[in-house]
């Protein structure tokens, strides 16, 4: 067992045990394929696709962590898992040393296609969120939350716009709003910046880095960009490639809060971890290439 | 931005409104009409077309005189073209009303379930392209009566679009916005009320529209065999062998088919939100 776990990365001490807030253990996630007599019949039998495999992670609280790979790895999968989205297959999630296998309001999540509802203004949008989750809490207070979280992304004014009228970058800063406005101990980004342009994504990072320094909260963001895991996160994940997918390594980033892009980009370990990132994910994105060809 | 686009090509303002699409496209129709009605009275002066062929001019004094004196009663064959509008209108409101009041609630069940859309949806499917007028001696024998039957019809005609598309809509609201519902835990109740019905009302709406549409067009069709209501008065008209009133009922049931269509055009474009 010993041996077993020391070959996936298992990062956990006594010391920091406490401190663990999420932690996985031997998680994987198996898609069935096709099969049985009628698929046979129809000759549409497939095999089982094994996305993740045996993932043990342990997350301390008010850590911000990355996971960064190759494209089909199964990042969104174990972000999924860690929701409560979609179910493991094997192994379990532990969220302060409870056993989770649905969402629930303690995790907040912001979706890369922001996942607003067209009908809804931005008010409405984050409102929907918190009567959800606060539906004993008065109607003044309610408003108050709203108020203050769209002041806190920078909305304020825009609150009776509906989506549509709004560009992809306030787009998310609604999504993150409607996200923190249920006041989640933990918040699971994935992709956050994914359908951004190059100038609009940089913005939000800082933004993002802004309101984390105010908001101190677990953080799980899926990336596909170095610059941005290096700028926002403590530590980084890198998965290998899928299928049975796992995790390669695990970057310790020690730049100094607050940050920002100069400050960051001028610290002496910045160049070396972003070479590492890049050495990594270009093996793997290769790997996925090969496999591809074959 | 047209005075922009006049300056660029050095126009005078005066000359920039004939290039205006939507000005050409009037003129263009105009004029199409105008020619269109020429040949028609000129024709039918001629006697170029069969026996019987009205002018356009009588044709457009028929229609002067139906739109001028709608409402007037000497019995059942003798009556103005508004009552029997009235007539048709209020067959297609009560049955089209029932038949939303059915197919809205059911189309959302149905659509909820993946298993009941499987299992439910052969029925639809097969009753869907079934003419509804070959519901009618099927009405007439169950209620005996011609107005019910009108509407028994109207409801069979109108309720397959938009029970297909409520439950096609509910069925396939975007995932991400359930998701939503999903992680702050909302109620089944809830995310059933405040996501899933209003994801899928562009595609209620259009389901709407269509089975408003098809009523229309059924309710003439209906009427020729039931007595009063605009269909009624064509086939009454057709027994008089008068053909300027049957033109005239036709582009009457034109032009309150459109309005109908816009109303619900209308509502499309409120529920769109952008898209």
């Amino acid at each position: 067992m010993n041996t077993y776990l020391s070959s996936n990365n298992l990062a956990v001490t006594k010391d920091n045990a406490l401190n663990t807030q999420i932690s996985l253990r031997h998680v994987s996630k198996v898609f069935p394929g096709r099969s049985g007599w009628f698929n046979k019949i129809t000759g549409q039998t497939s095999s089982d696709f094994i996305a993740i495999a045996d993932i043990n992670l342990d997350i301390e609280h008010n850590t911000f962590v990355s996971i960064i790979g190759p494209s089909g790895c199964g990042k969104s999968t174990l972000l999924n898992i860690i929701a409560g989205l979609s179910e493991a297959t094997n192994g379990n999630v532990m969220i302060n040393g409870q056993i989770v296998n649905k969402p629930g309001p303690d995790r907040g999540m912001v979706f890369q296609s922001y996942a607003l509802m067209p009908w809804m203004t931005v008010e409405e949008n984050i409102m929907f969120a918190v009567e959800t989750v606060y539906p004993n809490v008065s109607v003044t207070q309610q408003k108050r939350v709203v108020k203050e979280k769209i002041q806190l992304v920078g909305l304020t004014g825009a609150e009776k716009k509906r989506p549509h009228e709004l560009s992809g970058g306030m787009r998310q800063r609604v999504g993150i709003a409607r996200a923190l406005a249920i006041n989640p101990e933990i918040l699971l980004m994935d992709e956050p910046f994914g359908a951004l342009d190059a100038l609009t994504r940089g913005f939000l990072q800082e933004e993002i880095e802004r309101i984390w320094e105010q908001q101190r909260k677990t953080a799980i963001m899926i990336t596909h960009s170095i610059e941005e895991a290096l700028l926002l996160s403590d530590r980084i994940i890198m998965m290998t490639k899928g299928p049975a997918a796992g995790i390669d390594e695990i970057l310790e980033v020690p730049f100094p809060r607050p940050r920002d892009r100069t400050t960051v980009e001028n610290h002496p370990a910045y160049l070396k971890l972003k070479q590492e990132m890049e050495d990594h994910l270009y093996r793997e994105t290769r790997a996925v290439e090969e496999a591809r060809i074959k | 931005m047209t005075a922009l686009r006049a300056k660029s090509r050095g126009n005078s303002p005066e000359n920039s409104w004939l290039d205006n699409e939507n000005v050409q496209a009037l003129l263009l129709f105009l004029l199409s009409l105008g020619i269109f009605l020429l040949f028609w009275e000129v024709g039918a002066r001629m006697k170029l077309f069969a026996k019987g062929v009205p002018t356009a001019s009588l044709t457009i004094k028929e229609l002067w005189y139906w739109i001028t004196h709608p409402f007037y009663n000497n019995g059942p064959n003798d009556l103005g073209i508004g009552w029997n509008l009235l007539v048709s209108l209020r067959r297609v409101a009560i049955g089209y009303t029932l038949a939303s009041i059915i197919a809205v609630p059911l189309g959302i069940l149905v659509g909820i379930s993946k298993v009941a859309f499987k299992a439910f949806n052969p029925y639809f499917q097969l009753l869907k392209p079934v003419s509804p007028l070959a519901w009618l001696p099927l009405g007439l024998y169950l209620f005996r009566d011609s107005e019910l039957t009108g509407i028994f019809i109207i409801t069979i005609a109108s309720i397959w679009p938009t029970l297909t598309n409520t439950a096609f809509g509910v069925a396939g609201v975007n995932s991400d916005y359930l998701d939503v519902s999903k992680t702050l835990g909302a109620s089944r109740r809830r995310t059933i009320f405040k996501i899933i019905i209003p994801a899928a009302l562009p595609n209620i709406i259009s389901g709407l529209r269509i089975s408003m549409g098809i009523s229309w067009l059924v309710i003439v069709a209906a009427e020729m065999l039931l007595g009063t209501g605009l269909g009624y008065f064509i086939w009454n008209e057709w027994n008089n062998l008068y053909i300027p009133n049957i033109l005239v009922a036709i582009f009457i049931i034109g032009i309150v088919g459109i309005l109908l269509d816009q109303i619900f055009a209308y509502l499309e474009k409120l529920v769109s939100f952008g898209k």
